[in-house]
C-alpha cells in the first residue's frame, strides 16, 4: 500500500482517484514452447486512458489475462488496484471489469438477464442489479432490445452489452481487448466517446490495440509491445518526440522562380537539414518548437519578397514510431500468431 | 465467514438459474429429451414387453425403474456439452474474471442438472403409472426410490463436468458422453436379466454401478429387500464423487495455466 500512496502523490492530478493503478514486474509467459511475454515492466497510473499497442502475437492479450487473473505469469508479479493478482485475485476481480477479444455475452439470455446476472455475481444485490442494468440498457441504446435474447442481436450490439457488462460494477479499472475489432466506423466512434468517459468518471482504462490511430486518439500513455516485451513507452507526443522523427514544416512558393531568394532568407532561421525541391517548389525543415516557427517563416519570406502558396507543418505519426523501433509496420503482424493470443493455454 | 458461505450460495444460485433458463429456451434440450424418453418408454412396452421374459413379472414393472435409471445416465451426457460450449465460446473468461465463488461455475450446472432429472423422473413415473406400473413397496419406498435416481444422476453429472471441462468443445463432449454411457446402460440389469449374457459380460455386468442402482428401484418398486443393493450403490455415489468433484475443480483451477 506504501507504493499505491507514493504513487497517486505523484500524479497530483488524480489525487481523487485511488487505487486504480496497475503495476507490473518483469512478468513472463510461456506456452509450451512460444514465449508470449519475455519479462513486462510496466506502470499504469490512476484515471488514464492507457493503451497496449502491438501487432498480433505481441503478447497483447496473455498480458491482458494475467491482469484479469484468467492466467497466472510463471515468474513475475502484477498487481491491480493494490491487489496481487496471483494472490489476491479475488480481490483483483472485484475492482476490475473486462471485456475480452471476443464477446462473452449468454446468448440464451435476454440482454436485461446477461447484465443482471453479472451484477449478481458482483454482488450488487437482486435490487441494485436490476437498476443497474436497466441504466446500462439504457446508456448503450439497447432498451429497445432489452427482452430479447443476445442470439438475436447484430455484432455491434453484442459488443456493446459485452462492454455494458465490463462496467457492470462500475469498476475503477477496465480492461478492453481490441476493443473496436470488427466495429464499423460509427460504432468505433461511440466506443471511443465511451472510454473517453471512462477516465473522466476517474477510472483507469487499459486496452489493447493495433490501431496506432486508435491508440493516438484515445491513450493518455502508451506502451508499444513486440514479441513480447514493451519496446517504448510515454505519451502519444513523447513517443513521437523520442523515436518517429521530428516536426517538420513545409511549404510550397507562389512562384518557383524563386526558390534560391528563399532558400537563402530562411537558412538564418533553419540552419540544418534544410530540403528543397525545386520542380515542386518545395522547402522544407526540422522544426523542433513547432507553430512558433511559422510565423518566422512568414516574415523573413516577406521581407525579401518572396509569395506562399502553401505553408504547414507537419507533424510525425505513431506509425512513423512504429516502424522506427521496431523495423516492421504495426498493422501487418504474423497472423499465424493468432492462436498463442487466443488461446486459453 | 457466514457471508462468504451465503454468498457462495448466490452465485450457484445464480449460475443454476442460467442454466434452468438454458433448458427451457434450447428446446431441443428439455422438451426433446422428455418426448424422446417417453415415447421409447411406451414402444419398449408394447413393442418389446410381450417377447422378453421377464420371470413371469409384467415387463413394465421390470423395465421402468432401468428406464427411470437410463434418464438420468443419457442426461448426464448433456452437462458435458453445456459446460464445454461455455468453455470454447469465451463465456468462461468473463465468468473467471467476477469475483464470484470459485466452484459455482460447475456447481450451479449440476444444480441445474438436478432440477432436470428430478422433472424427467417425475414426468416418467406419471406415463408409467398410465401404463400399468406400480410402486408395489408403498409412498416412501417410491419418495426413497426417486431421490437415490436423483443421487445417481448428480454423481454422474460430476463425470459429465469433468468430461465437459477436459474436451473443451461441445462436438467432442458429446461423442465422449455416448462413448461411456452406451456400454453401462446396455451392459447391466437394465434391460435383461443378467444370467442371459456370456460370462466375461455378466462379469462386467455386476460390476456396473449401473445393475445395483436399477436392482436397488426395482426392490423399492416390488417391495422386495434393498440390503443387497443398497449400500453398493451408495458406495458408488460416494466414490464417484469423491474423485470426480476434486478433479473437475482442479481442472478448472488449472485453466490459469
Amino acid at each position: 500500500m506504501d507504493r499505491a500512496i507514493s504513487v497517486i502523490a505523484q500524479s497530483n492530478s488524480q489525487d481523487t482517484c485511488p487505487n486504480a493503478f496497475i503495476e507490473v514486474a518483469s512478468v513472463a509467459k510461456t506456452f509450451g514452447k512460444v514465449r508470449a511475454l519475455a519479462g513486462v515492466n510496466l506502470e499504469v497510473e490512476p484515471g488514464i486512458v492507457f493503451a497496449l499497442l502491438g501487432p498480433n502475437g505481441s503478447g497483447k492479450t496473455t498480458l491482458v489475462k494475467i491482469l484479469t487473473t484468467l492466467l497466472r505469469p510463471d515468474t513475475g508479479t502484477a498487481r491491480v488496484g493494490g491487489f496481487d493478482v496471483t494472490e489476491q485475485a479475488r480481490e483483483v476481480r472485484n475492482v476490475i471489469g473486462l471485456a475480452g477479444q471476443y464477446p462473452a455475452v449468454d446468448e440464451n439470455l435476454t440482454g436485461r438477464e446477461n447484465l443482471e446476472m453479472i451484477g449478481r455475481l458482483y454482488h450488487l444485490g437482486r435490487g441494485r442489479a436490476w437498476d443497474r442494468a436497466e441504466e446500462l440498457l439504457d446508456n448503450f441504446d439497447l432498451s429497445e432490445a432489452a427482452n430479447r435474447r443476445a442470439k438475436t442481436y447484430s455484432g455491434g450490439m453484442r459488443r456493446r452489452l459485452d462492454l455494458a457488462a465490463a462496467l457492470v460494477a462500475s469498476p475503477p479499472i477496465l480492461f478492453l481487448d481490441e476493443p473496436t475489432t470488427g466495429l464499423d466506423p460509427r460504432s468505433r466512434l461511440n466506443l471511443w466517446e465511451i472510454i473517453k468517459d471512462q477516465a473522466k468518471q476517474c477510472n483507469s482504462v487499459f486496452l489493447t490495440t493495433q490501431s496506432l490511430e486508435e491508440a493516438d486518439r484515445l491513450a493518455d500513455y502508451i506502451a508499444i509491445i513486440d514479441n513480447g516485451t514493451i519496446i517504448q513507452q510515454g505519451t502519444s507526443q513523447e513517443l513521437k518526440d523520442c523515436c518517429g522523427g521530428e516536426t517538420h514544416v513545409k511549404m510550397r512558393l507562389a512562384d518557383r522562380t524563386q526558390m534560391q531568394k528563399a532558400f537563402d532568407a530562411l537558412r538564418a532561421i533553419a540552419p540544418e537539414n534544410m530540403y528543397q525541391n525545386p520542380e515542386m517548389g518545395e522547402i522544407s525543415f526540422p522544426a523542433p518548437d513547432g507553430t512558433a516557427v511559422l510565423s518566422t517563416v512568414v516574415r523573413s519570406l516577406d521581407a525579401v519578397g518572396v509569395e506562399l502558396a502553401e505553408l504547414s507543418l507537419k507533424e510525425p505519426t505513431l506509425d512513423d514510431v512504429f516502424l522506427a523501433i521496431t523495423g516492421h509496420v504495426a498493422e501487418e503482424g504474423p497472423d499465424t500468431d493468432t492462436n498463442m493470443e487466443s488461446g486459453s493455454g | 465467514m457466514l457471508k462468504n458461505v451465503s454468498q457462495t450460495i448466490s452465485d450457484i444460485g445464480v449460475m443454476s438459474q442460467r442454466d434452468i433458463r438454458r433448458y427451457f429456451r434450447l428446446p431441443q434440450l428439455l422438451i426433446t429429451n422428455i418426448i424422446l424418453n417417453v415415447v421409447l418408454l411406451l414402444l419398449f412396452n408394447y413393442v418389446f414387453g410381450g417377447a422378453i421374459q421377464t420371470g413371469g413379472v409384467d415387463y413394465i414393472q421390470y423395465f421402468l425403474p432401468g428406464f427411470l435409471v437410463q434418464s438420468v445416465v443419457f442426461g448426464s451426457t448433456q452437462t458435458s456439452v453445456g459446460i464445454s460450449e461455455d468453455l470454447s465460446k469465451g463465456l468462461i473468461d468473463r465468468f473467471r474474471s467476477l469475483p464470484m465463488a470459485r466452484s459455482a461455475f460447475l456447481s450451479g450446472r449440476v444444480v441445474a442438472d438436478t432440477l432436470r432429472y428430478l422433472i424427467l423422473v417425475a414426468l416418467m413415473i406419471a406415463v408409467g403409472y398410465a401404463a400399468g406400473f406400480r410402486f408395489q413397496g408403498g409412498f416412501f419406498a417410491a419418495f426413497a426410490g426417486v431421490w437415490l435416481i436423483i443421487l445417481f444422476g448428480i454423481a454422474l453429472t460430476w463425470v459429465g463436468v469433468l468430461i465437459g471441462i477436459s474436451v473443451k468443445d461441445a462436438e467432442t463432449a458429446q461423442v465422449a458422453g455416448f462413448v461411456w454411457v452406451f456400454p453401462l446402460v446396455f451392459a447391466s440389469s437394465l434391460y435383461v436379466p443378467i444370467e442371459t449374457m456370456p460370462s466375461w459380460l455378466q462379469a462386467f455386468a455386476n460390476v456396473n454401478p449401473v445393475t445395483p442402482m436399477v436392482d436397488t428401484i426395482r426392490a423399492l418398486s416390488w417391495g422386495t429387500s434393498v440390503s443387497s443393493y443398497l449400500w453398493k450403490i451408495l458406495v458408488w455415489d460416494l466414490g464417484i464423487i469423491l474423485v470426480c468433484l476434486p478433479l473437475a475443480l482442479r481442472k478448472y483451477r488449472l485453466l490459469a495455466q
